[in-house]
C-alpha cells in the first residue's frame, strides 16, 4: 500500500503503542499534522515547544511509557533542547519528532532551518536525520527501541519535509538490527553471590535507591529486600518513592538538603548497597567525604556509571529488578535492632530540630505541603518545579505511590512543573495531579495554562509564592552576605490569571485559609489554581554547604 | 600523563565521527592523536585514539562512554598488547644543491623516501613509530621544514586474531572477501 512519508510516522508510531503526542505545528510538519487525524492518536496542542517536551518527559515519567513531542524545524526544534536535555539527565523514555527543510535546503542556511541533530547530540541518547523515505519507518522503530530499554533516554529523529511529502510501497520494519547497541540483558551470578556475602555480614548497612529501582519497576523486590534482612533505605530526589515514605524503614531523601538523619545514617553505614544510582553531587558532596565507613555496592543498568563519580567495592551491572530477584533468596533473613534504635534516635532528634515546628501562626510552605499530603492520603501524582518548592515537596509530603513524584532532579529546570503535569493527568487521566510549584518556576510556563483548559484537565496547582526565586535568595542569605541581587520577583495575582483562563483562582493569605481551600480545590470537578502566598524568607534545613561532608549540616537555627 | 591507545569499530554512519569528537569534548577527555578510516569489514569505519587516560579519570571510563554511543560496534585498550604501531608524515624540506646530498643522507638512514623535489625543496615520506618519526624531524629542523603533515597513530594487534567481535549481531553487513579459517561465522545471528 502506497503511503505518504507523513502516514509512515503515524502508522510506526500507531505500531509502537502511542496514545499521545504533544507538539506545536508548523510548516515543516504540516504534513505529518496534515495526516495525525487519521490516526488513533491524540494530539495536545502546547502553547511552547518546552512545554511539548517537558510534557512527553512528565508523561513518560508517570506511566513508565514513552513519552511523544512533536515539533517544526528551526525555532519549534531548538525550544524543544531544555526539555529534551532534562529528560536526558535523568534518563526518561522520549522521542522527540522534528520537521526539518527539505533535503536540497539542508546546509544552504534556508528559512526556519536549524541542525538540530548537532544541536542534541550531548543531549540524546541517540538522534537522526531522515533523509530518505525508505529509512523512515526503520529508524522509527530503533528509535523507540533506544529509548525504552537499557538505561532510557531521549531520542531525536528529524525528518526532512520532502520525505514527509514522499510515497512509498510501505512494508512492515523487519526486527531492529543494531550492532553497536546492545543493552546488558544476562547477569554474572558470582557477583551476586558476593553482595549477599557483604549483605549477611553488615552491621549496619543501608540501602540507597536512586531512581533505577523506579525505572526499572522494582519497588516490591526493594521492599521485600529491605524487609527481609532489615535493613533501612534511604533514596535519591528522584528515588523518591522506591519504598513508600511512611514504611518504618524509609528514611527518606539524603543529600544536601536531605533530613540529618537520613545523611547521619548513610555516614555510619558499613555497608551501602547503592541501587540504580548516579552518586550525583547534590547526594555526595565531595566524593571522598561520602559514605567513608561504607563498603559499597553499587549496582547499575548503565556501566558507564560504575566508578563514573564514585569507586565501589563490587559493581554489579544489570537491571535493579533482575539483581533484586536473584539476590533475594541468597540474603539471610537478619534483623539490626541497635542500628535501627540508632537512627530512630537521630530521627527524634531531627523531628525537634529541623522538621519545622508546625505549631507557628505565619503561613509557611511547609504546612501547606504538609496538608496537601493529608488532603490527598499521599496518593495523589505530585510534580514539583525546581528550588524550594521542590525540596519543601520532597521533605513534608511522603510520597507513598509508585512514581508519585515527578521531579526534574538531574537539570533542575525551572518551569518544569505545569507542562509536566499535563503531560502526568494525559497518562492518568483518572487520578489526582498535583502541581506543587513556586512563583518563579511557574511564571516560566505560565502560557499552559491555556493547553490545560483546552484539554479539560482537572489539574490541582500550589503556587508557593514567595516573591522570591527562593533558593537563589536562600543561598545569597547564607552565603553572599544577604545581597538579594536579581531574585526579588513581581508576579501577577495569579488566580486572577487563572481566572482569565476560566480556571477557579483562589487566594490563600492567611494560614487558616489553607486546609478549607485544599478541601475545596479537592472537590472542584475540574482545575484548579491557588496562590498560596507564604512567608517570604524561609529556608530550607538542613542544608549541606558546597564543600562539605553531607554530615556537616546547617541546621535550623533553634529560636532562643 | 598515561597514553592510551583505543581502537574503536564503529558502523560508517553520517556523522559518527563527529558523534565521537564530541563526546571526548563534553568529557573533557585529551585527545592526542585520531584518525580513522575504513576497516577490512564494509560498512564499519576503524578509529585509532591516542588518549591521555589520567585526566580521563581512568581509561575504562573513556572505553565505557565510547561503548554508550549507539554507532560504536567495540572499543579496545591495546595498550598493553604487542602490537605494531605506526605513524606516517610528509616533510618539505627546504634543500638547495649544496644541502641535498646531506638531507638524502639522513633519509637513506631512517629508511624514508624522498617522494617530490624541486629546485628549494625536498619532500620526505616516512613511516614508523612516532619516536622515529619525532628524530627524523628533530635532525631536519635546521635546515627548514616548509611543511609537515601527521597523520597520527594507527595500531594492529599482533598475532592471528583481528578486532572484530565473534559474537556481534552481524545481520546487516554484507561479507566481501572474509578472513576464512578463523573458525567464526560472522553471517550467523547471535
Amino acid at each position: 500500500m502506497k503511503l505518504s512519508g507523513a502516514h509512515i510516522v503515524w502508522e510506526s508510531l500507531v505500531r509502537e503503542g502511542v496514545e499521545v503526542v504533544f507538539g506545536i505545528s508548523g510548516g515543516a510538519v504540516i504534513h505529518l499534522y496534515h495526516a495525525l487525524p487519521e490516526y488513533p492518536i491524540h494530539h495536545v496542542l502546547m502553547r511552547h515547544e518546552q512545554a511539548a517536551a517537558h510534557a512527553a518527559d512528565g508523561y513518560a515519567r508517570a506511566t513508565g511509557k514513552v513519552g511523544v513531542c512533536l515539533a517544526t524545524s528551526g525555532p519549534g526544534a531548538t525550544n524543544l533542547v531544555t526539555g529534551i536535555a532534562t529528560a536526558h539527565m535523568d534518563s526518561s523514555p522520549m522521542v522527540a519528532i522534528t520537521g526539518q527543510v527539505a533535503t536540497p535546503f539542508i546546509g544552504k542556511d534556508a528559512f526556519q532551518e536549524v541542525d538540530i541533530t548537532g544541536i542534541t547530540l550531548p543531549i540524546t541518547k541517540h538522534n537522526y536525520l531522515v533523509t530518505d523515505i525508505n529509512e523512515l519507518a526503520m529508524t522509527i522503530k530503533e528509535a523507540f527501541y533506544i529509548a525504552r530499554t537499557g538505561r532510557p533516554g531521549p531520542v531525536l529523529i528529524d525528518i526532512a519535509k520532502d520525505v514527509q511529502a514522499a510515497e512509498l510501497e510501505y512494508e512492515e520494519p523487519s526486527e531492529v538490527s543494531l550492532p553497536g547497541y546492545q543493552p546488558v540483558l544476562t547477569m554474572d551470578t558470582s557477583q551476586i553471590k558476593q553482595a549477599a556475602h557483604l549483605i549477611n555480614r553488615a552491621e549496619t548497612p543501608l540501602i540507597l535507591a536512586g531512581h533505577g529501582v523506579i525505572l526499572a519497576g522494582a519497588e516490591a523486590e526493594l521492599r521485600q529486600l529491605a524487609e527481609k534482612a532489615q535493613i533501612p533505605v534511604v533514596t535519591t530526589l528522584l528515588g523518591i518513592s522506591a519504598l513508600p515514605e511512611t514504611h518504618p524503614l524509609c528514611l527518606g531523601m539524603g543529600g544536601m538538603h536531605g533530613e540529618a538523619y537520613a545523611n547521619q545514617a548513610l555516614q555510619q553505614a558499613d555497608l551501602v548497597m547503592a541501587l540504580g544510582c548516579r552518586f550525583d553531587d547534590r547526594l555526595t558532596g565531595p566524593v571522598n567525604t561520602f559514605i567513608p565507613r561504607a563498603k559499597i555496592i553499587h549496582v547499575d543498568i548503565d556501566p558507564a556509571e560504575i566508578g563514573k563519580n564514585m569507586m565501589c567495592d563490587l559493581p554489579i551491572v544489570g537491571d535493579v529488578g533482575n539483581v533484586l530477584q536473584l539476590l533475594l533468596p541468597t540474603v539471610k533473613a537478619a534483623s539490626h535492632p541497635a542500628w535501627l534504635e540508632q537512627i530512630n534516635e537521630w530521627r527524634r532528634e531531627s523531628a525537634s530540630r529541623d522538621i519545622l515546628n508546625q505549631e507557628t501562626d505565619e503561613l509557611v510552605p511547609q504546612y501547606v505541603v504538609r496538608q496537601i499530603w493529608h488532603a490527598t492520603g499521599g496518593q495523589a501524582i505530585v510534580v514539583s518545579d525546581v528550588g524550594q518548592n521542590q525540596m519543601w515537596e520532597a521533605q513534608y509530603f511522603l510520597h507513598d505511590r509508585p512514581r508519585g513524584l515527578l521531579s526534574s532532579g538531574g537539570l533542575g529546570t525551572m518551569g518544569f512543573a505545569l507542562p509536566a503535569a499535563i503531560g502526568a493527568q494525559m497518562g492518568h487521566p483518572d487520578q489526582m495531579v498535583w502541581a506543587t510549584v513556586g512563583d518563579g518556576g511557574f511564571q516560566m510556563n505560565i502560557q499552559e495554562l491555556a493547553t490545560v483548559v483546552q484539554e479539560r484537565l482537572p489539574l490541582k496547582m500550589a503556587i508557593l509564592n514567595n516573591g522570591y526565586l527562593g533558593m537563589v535568595r536562600q543561598w545569597q542569605q547564607i552565603f553572599f552576605e544577604g545581597r538579594y541581587s536579581g531574585t526579588p520577583l513581581l508576579g501577577p495575582d495569579f488566580a486572577k490569571v487563572a481566572q482569565a483562563y476560566g480556571i477557579s483562582g483562589l487566594t490563600v493569605t492567611e494560614k487558616p485559609q489553607v486546609v478549607p481551600a485544599i478541601e475545596q480545590a479537592m472537590e472542584v470537578d475540574g482545575p484548579v489554581l491557588i496562590d498560596f502566598r507564604i512567608v517570604q524568607e524561609e529556608n530550607v534545613y538542613p542544608m549541606v554547604a558546597p564543600g562539605s561532608a553531607i554530615h556537616e549540616m546547617i541546621r535550623r537555627p533553634q529560636l532562643a | 600523563m598515561s597514553k592510551h591507545t583505543l581502537i574503536a569499530l564503529m558502523e560508517d554512519k553520517p556523522g559518527v565521527l563527529n558523534r565521537v569528537a564530541s563526546l571526548f569534548r563534553r568529557r573533557n577527555f585529551n585527545i592526542a592523536s585520531l584518525t580513522v578510516g575504513h576497516s577490512e569489514t564494509p560498512g564499519i569505519s576503524r578509529m585509532t585514539i591516542v588518549v591521555d587516560a589520567d585526566h580521563a579519570g581512568g581509561i575504562e571510563q573513556v572505553e565505557k562512554q565510547l561503548y554508550k554511543l549507539v554507532n560504536i560496534t567495540k572499543v579496545s585498550d591495546v595498550s598493553h598488547e604487542p602490537t605494531v604501531i605506526r605513524e606516517l608524515a610528509l616533510i618539505k624540506v627546504h634543500a638547495t644543491a649544496p644541502t641535498r646530498a646531506e638531507i638524502m643522507q639522513l633519509v637513506d638512514i631512517f629508511r624514508a623516501n624522498v617522494v617530490d623535489v624541486s629546485a628549494e625543496s625536498l619532500t620526505i615520506e616516512i613511516t614508523g613509530l612516532e619516536d622515529k618519526v619525532d628524530s627524523l624531524v628533530q635532525l631536519l629542523r635546521p635546515f627548514g621544514i616548509k611543511e609537515m603533515v601527521r597523520t597520527g597513530r594507527v595500531a594492529m594487534v599482533r598475532g592471528s586474531n583481528g578486532q572484530t567481535p565473534p559474537s556481534a549481531n552481524y545481520s546487516g553487513f554484507a561479507m566481501a572477501d572474509g578472513p576464512k579459517g578463523r573458525g567464526l561465522d560472522l553471517n550467523k545471528v547471535s
